[in-house]
């Protein structure tokens, strides 16, 4: 098969969408920070600790729905450690973000090692199965790509609609796009600033848990050392390059697993000739090149990154 | 609940809080240590023992902070300017290849002469790593933050690459591996037999020349303007760009210098686990010092005090060495409390 063939394969896209999946729910999760006007640079470490809640929860005996919400649920305490220091104490959001990312990794790694002292290869668990959706998964190609995902994968879907939903067609969604852009207009309304941002914060930090989950939970079957390996990183990138807007982020996120899932399969076709860590660096290198392509028209949130005291102006 | 600023604080305030955050640290892991069973307070002694309780504990406290001086005072500079260089750990290792590259052969010359020159090559290759992320922050305004870590993840494909091809070492059982530098380029033990190198001698003397620089150079000085208020200093006509040029050689140099002491003073050769993740221990490093260069000395001998005896601990007691990693990060978290809580006074209503 060529290089170019491999495009107009099923089995291609159905890999995109699955790469793509994990990176969907955590940028979500960071543009909703974002947009509250915090910069979450605990995404990395709250990855990190949804992909083994989740699994670990399963791998004690529990539901895989039920995987998910405990994953869900310790990222957003991370994120409320988060928000506690950077919204009312109004901390350096690039010092506690990364404060964030070594404690909730760290913190994951030892119990990790706690929980399982003995074992040398990772446990694995019962994963997510692909469903196909009757009828939709019939239609070539784009179908098949689309509905023989897991039900994670279109869960992942449905976050990008109803992130769009309220973010522009509800109060709450006004309130936090007004507090990343002019946070003394929300407080002369009566809404509260930090409650906004803080729950912002909490709210994305889940989705990114979430992310993580779906690694172990959907992607892979367990829990390895340094398995987002990036991501997180990665995925403050894409909210860059979509502007902070849902939908563009969502093709961001898919334009950049087109790229991943090809560079693995140029990396089986070129036999070797190029080492396979220059295929390995593209998608970081994408990031960058995608950062500097969008830098100059980016209209980021206005109160991005600027700690909000309530009076002070 | 808002926040007041404080009037300047007494000296027993200043150091009041960052104790407190010490102590909050502490109680705060003891939980953990709960969790694994173990006595918080026989595992806190097994971690001081380790770290300090011998000399061999203490040389190997002081071998491992001699990285973390570097990547801190790295971290200290930029974070002054509010440039934020999370890529320490990619200047590092691209100090370590230049190290090997020039120190396996390639210059015959003495020690006294190879040995600057290996350092002056380090800290340019580090210094112009850094300056890439610099200037796509003043020219396109991309923030440095993203790209200094994608950066990480690219320079260790990097080197890999360079690892399994043409740095390879071709007596190193396919291990990959760098050749041994040459005893030329070797920085000498301290003491005989142990481990602990010239190294940490040129770390201390980095500090104090970082020190020099931001507390009494006009370039200082900028650097802190820039950090404290970008508008400001472009009003009073500082070059906030160029400021922020040279902020990002002098980290990225200083970063860069750790990966030559660790190959030429410590490993002798290149390899994918040369640094501990030093770059990223480096922030916290610098945040416990609150970003002084001579603070970073000791903050930096605290730190790898933490790891060197924990992995003494973990060897005895039954609780994973990993909380040495949790210990680090939850002192940086507190740390910050408590220097905000120095400066403000949080008013609840």
């Amino acid at each position: 098969m060529d290089a170019f063939e491999i495009l107009f394969t099923a089995s291609f896209w159905v890999a995109v969408i699955r790469i793509a999946s994990p990176l969907i729910f955590a940028t979500m999760g960071e543009l909703i920070c974002e947009r509250a006007g915090v910069l979450n640079l605990g995404i990395e470490g709250i990855m990190t600790v949804g992909a083994f809640a989740g699994w670990f929860t399963v791998y004690s005996g529990g539901d895989l729905w039920a995987g998910v919400l405990v994953a869900a649920l310790a990222g957003a305490l991370f994120g409320l450690l988060h928000a506690t220091l950077t919204v009312p104490l109004g901390l350096s959001q690039h010092v506690v973000g990364i404060g964030v990312t070594l404690l909730a990794t760290s913190l994951t790694y030892f119990t990790y090692r706690l929980v399982l002292p003995e074992v040398t290869s990772p446990p694995k668990i019962e994963s997510f199965q692909p469903l196909a959706i009757p009828g939709l998964s019939n239609i070539p190609v784009l179908g098949e790509a689309l509905f023989t995902q897991t039900p994670l994968t279109y869960l992942a879907f449905l976050t990008v609609v109803l992130v769009t939903w309220v973010l522009y067609r509800t109060p709450v969604g006004l309130a936090v796009r007004a507090a990343g852009e002019n946070p003394s207009a929300v407080e002369a309304q009566g809404i509260s600033v930090t409650g906004i941002r803080m729950g912002a914060v909490v709210v994305g930090s889940a989705l990114m848990a979430v992310g993580g989950a779906f690694l172990t939970m959907s992607a892979f079957n367990s829990f390895f050392f340094q398995m987002i390996n990036g991501r997180g990183w990665i995925c403050i990138a894409l909210v860059v390059f979509g502007s902070w807007r849902p939908g563009k982020a969502l093709v961001g996120a898919i334009l950049f697993a087109a790229f991943d899932a090809y560079q693995i399969r140029l990396q089986q076709i070129s036999g070797g000739i190029v080492p396979y860590q220059v295929f390995l660096m593209m998608p970081y290198a994408l990031s960058i090149l995608a950062l500097i392509l969008v830098a100059r028209r980016a209209s980021y949130p206005k109160a991005l990154m600027i700690p909000y005291q309530k009076g002070e102006r | 609940m808002r926040l007041e600023p404080k009037p300047a604080p007494t000296l027993a305030v200043t150091l009041l809080f960052p104790l407190a955050a010490v102590v909050a640290t502490l109680l705060l892991v003891s939980l953990l240590v709960l969790a694994a069973g173990a006595s918080p307070l026989s595992v806190f002694y097994l971690v001081a023992r380790g770290a300090a309780g011998s000399q061999f504990a203490l040389l190997e406290t002081l071998t491992r902070a001699t990285p973390l001086i570097f990547t801190g005072l790295a971290v200290a500079v930029a974070f002054r300017a509010k440039l934020w260089n999370i890529g320490a750990e990619a200047q590092l290792y691209i100090g370590g290849v230049v190290t090997v590259v020039l120190g396996t052969g390639a210059l015959p010359l003495p020690s006294v002469i190879l040995i600057p020159v290996l350092m002056a090559a380090a800290m340019a290759a580090g210094a112009l790593l850094l300056l890439g992320p610099a200037v796509l922050k003043t020219r396109f305004g991309v923030d440095e933050v993203v790209t200094t870590l994608l950066l990480n993840f690219i320079v260790l494909l990097f080197v890999s690459m360079l690892l399994e091809g043409v740095l390879k070492d071709p007596m190193g059982l396919g291990w990959p591996q760098s050749q041994k530098v040459v005893a030329e380029a070797q920085l000498p033990r301290l003491i005989q037999g142990k481990r602990l190198h010239l190294g940490f001698v040129i770390a201390i003397i980095a500090a104090i020349v970082v020190w020099i620089i931001t507390k009494k150079t006009k370039l200082g000085y900028e650097m802190r303007a820039v950090g404290h208020n970008p508008e400001g200093a472009r009003f009073v006509g500082i070059p906030v760009n160029l400021v922020l040029m040279k902020t990002a050689l002098l980290s990225g140099g200083l970063a860069a210098l750790a990966g030559f002491s660790e190959v030429s003073g410590l490993k002798g050769n290149l390899t994918l686990d040369l640094s501990a993740g030093y770059g990223y221990t480096g922030i916290v490093v610098a945040m416990l010092a609150m970003l002084n260069p001579l603070g970073v000395i000791a903050s930096a001998i605290f730190v790898a005090g933490i790891f060197v005896g924990a992995d003494a601990m973990s060897r005895a007691a039954k609780v994973p060495s990993y909380i040495a990693d949790v210990m680090v990060a939850t002192s940086l978290l507190t740390m910050v409390v408590a220097i905000l809580l120095t400066r403000y006074r949080i008013r609840w209503r």
